[in-house]
């Protein structure tokens, strides 16, 4: 396939591309890097403190790992999720924000999106190594699934390089992607089990049974690809064990379809890119 | 020449989208059903020629005669909607220098992220990192970062990384003047190395005289289509002769001119003759023309003068001349006459030019009537072809070859 090759051929671009956009999300602040786990750790404490202390979602115990800690399942569901959005917002405004270049020299196009991707890597594998370390501190072992767990991650990382291959040119035609986006990313994260537990989505459509009511509630909330990403992610660092096959088929599957749809689009349109930049 | 071209363009067409009303939003979008409504503008029209390996080739043309967008679509930065663009070897763009940098990383940094990003690798890049830093002279900066650089520094720092790219085709557009005096040189003196390689430089500019030295072919673009192909400097003088004057309109002047004066004697006409007596235009070097300045006095003006005084549209002061330097002393004027100025050979290069023309009292200190760019008219080559400047000498080159060392002698 012929974007292989062009991958391996900008591959010193890519790299040096990525370390641009790592190297300059956090230019000229005082705490520099460390912003990229500050972020995150403050998004935890604000949702702990709202969900967990005020509101009383059940926090589920990691079984096997026996760990019932609220910070720690949102953590490992949050983090996924972050990672997720920020490489799609980044993805979606990568031609955008370089037309400049764009519009000067020739160059793979979609090394800029996957540079943006990849940076956000960065950030989620430093996340993740955090995670690990306070997981083996309150006595759970995520450490036999390192090696599934950056499975999961590339998988996750292709299914959102293929929405921001599509996004990307997307939002070069129509500026409105951008704000629709936006608000679909609210939508999507609540409609996705990080900030509560699956069991209260499985609650409700026992209720719903019991009235009579057949709406398909957990069979329309499993077609959510990012469910199964955090199920995995959850059950690899949570509860310590092999996460469901159906799941990381599910999640196979989304990012091969992402993938592909994304290039095919990105192909297609991309001809007539750097007029309407 | 070499039997395969570097580049190929079979009968390339470009089309622009000038659109009425933007489609950038989706409820524009839905409203029109996916419709945007747009005017189709053809940038380049059945474009077709050959650049040969190794040469020197410029694009010219006035703007928007399509020029850039082709260098654009040579450097597959636009696609054409119809024909082909084949070349063979590695293609560099120098569209604009310094893009891709990224103010807030250093010198260093954005040397290898430039350099990636008009593909180089990164061992090449190490391997060249000095002798980059060294050309832009910007050594003792390298680590700062590049938003705190000087303009000059900026450009300077872009075209290094540019030109050490080594491509065996280099596309340039406009950036021949880039930094100081020295610099320039110094890019020159790249240009002439690369060139000397063997390998194909394309330049669009409109520096006319250095395209004229600087390239052996070129190619003339007007409003999307092709002109001509040829030899750079035939063609540069047919597009310099065509294009004198065209926009900037000739003949008498209907503004921009200034009139002061007492008034007693008024300049009515002021024309250039041609060698039949007839009111012209354009003229070629080495033409015999005559200036004629009419005059009509409201009442009679003794011994006066009269002056002409010659301007480049640039504004340099090319010639003045008076009637009170070896003309005929006139007693008076009176009523309505004209007085003419009889040149046998024109040596000016070919430019634009603008005449100014003035009635004076015999002491030269009052002015009846002065009026600045009366008369604009534009000269191209004729038969003298010198090399630059403004005026053509006419002269001969002349070698004493039994002075010269023979080869028999060596």
């Amino acid at each position: 396939m012929s974007v292989v090759a062009d991958l391996k051929n900008s591959r010193a671009l890519l790299v040096n591309l990525t370390l641009r956009e790592v190297r300059g999300k956090y230019k000229r602040t005082l705490l520099g890097q460390g912003w990229s786990l500050l972020n995150p750790v403050a998004t935890l404490l604000i949702y702990s403190l709202v969900f967990g202390f005020v509101l009383r979602v059940p926090v589920p115990v990691g079984n096997p790992s026996g760990v019932a800690l609220f910070p720690l399942y949102l953590a490992c569901g949050l983090l996924p999720w972050t990672f997720f959005s920020n490489a799609l917002t980044g993805g979606m405004n990568a031609l955008l924000g370089n037309a400049n270049l764009l519009r000067k020299v020739y160059f793979w196009r979609p090394t800029l999106v996957f540079s943006s991707t990849f940076s956000w890597n960065v950030t989620f594998g430093i996340e993740l190594l955090v995670l690990i370390v306070a997981m083996l501190v309150v006595g759970a072992m995520p450490l036999p699934w390192i090696p599934l767990l950056v499975v999961a991650v590339v998988l996750l990382t292709v299914f959102v390089l293929g929405l921001g291959l599509l996004l990307s040119v997307a939002n070069v035609y129509f500026r409105d992607t951008q704000h629709f986006v936006g608000i679909g990313m609210q939508l999507w994260f609540y409609a996705t089990p990080i900030v509560y537990p699956y069991s209260l989505i499985q609650d409700q459509a026992a209720r719903m049974r019991a009235d009579g009511n057949d709406f398909p509630l957990e069979f329309l909330y499993r077609l959510n690809p990012m469910e199964r990403f955090v199920s995995v992610f959850r059950a690899m660092l949570y509860d310590n064990t092999w996460p469901a096959w159906q799941d990381l088929a599910f999640c196979v599957a989304a990012a091969a379809i992402s993938l592909v749809v994304g290039i095919a689009v990105f192909n297609r349109t991309q001809h007539r890119l750097v007029e309407e930049l | 020449m070499s039997a395969t071209p570097a580049v190929e363009i079979d009968g390339v067409s470009k089309r622009f989208r000038l659109y009425r009303e933007r489609n950038q939003s989706l409820k524009a979008a839905l409203m029109r059903g996916g419709r945007a409504s747009y005017d189709e503008y053809w940038a380049l029209k059945d474009v077709s020629f050959e650049i040969a390996e190794g040469s020197t080739f410029a694009l010219i043309g006035e703007n928007g005669s399509g020029k850039s967008t082709l260098l654009k679509c040579i450097a597959r930065i636009l696609e054409p909607e119809k024909g082909s663009i084949r070349t063979h070897g590695s293609v560099a763009a120098l569209l604009e220098l310094g893009s891709g940098f990224h103010p807030e990383l250093s010198g260093r940094e954005n040397v290898f992220l430039n350099g990636s990003i008009l593909g180089m690798s990164k061992r090449e890049l190490e391997r060249k990192f000095d002798e980059i830093v060294h050309f832009a002279g910007i050594e003792p900066f390298i680590d700062q970062p590049v938003k705190n650089y000087s303009s000059g520094m900026y450009m300077r720092l872009g075209f290094s990384v540019a030109i050490n790219v080594d491509p065996e085709i280099l596309l340039v557009d406009e950036v021949l003047a880039v930094g100081d005096a020295a610099f320039q040189d110094k890019c020159m003196e790249k240009f002439v190395e690369f060139r000397e390689a063997g390998k194909t430089v394309v330049i669009v500019s409109h520096a006319m005289g250095s395209m004229r030295t600087l390239c052996d072919q070129a190619a003339w673009l007007d409003k999307g289509t092709l002109v001509e192909v040829g030899r750079a400097d035939t063609i540069v003088d047919r597009y310099v002769d065509k294009e004198h004057g065209k926009d900037v309109g000739t003949g008498p002047a209907t503004t921009g001119s200034s009139r002061i004066g007492s008034g007693e004697a008024l300049l009515t006409d002021v024309a250039v003759l041609d060698r039949n007596g007839r009111p012209a235009t354009r003229f070629r070097t080495g033409d015999p023309v005559t200036i004629r300045m009419g005059y009509e006095c409201s009442e009679r003006v003794e011994r006066p003068a009269f002056a002409l005084a010659l301007d480049t549209v640039a504004g340099m002061r090319v010639w003045a001349h008076h009637t009170r330097d070896g003309g005929p002393d006139i007693p008076f004027i009176e009523g309505t006459g004209h007085i003419d100025l009889v040149v046998p050979h024109l040596a000016l290069q070919p430019h634009t030019y603008d005449l100014s023309a003035r009635i004076l009292d015999h002491t030269l200190t009052h002015t009846y009537d002065f009026v600045r760019h009366c008369f604009r008219f534009v000269v191209e080559t004729g038969d003298v072809r010198e090399s630059g400047g403004v005026v053509a000498l006419g002269g001969r080159w002349r070698a004493d070859l039994s002075s010269l060392p023979s080869e028999a002698a060596v």
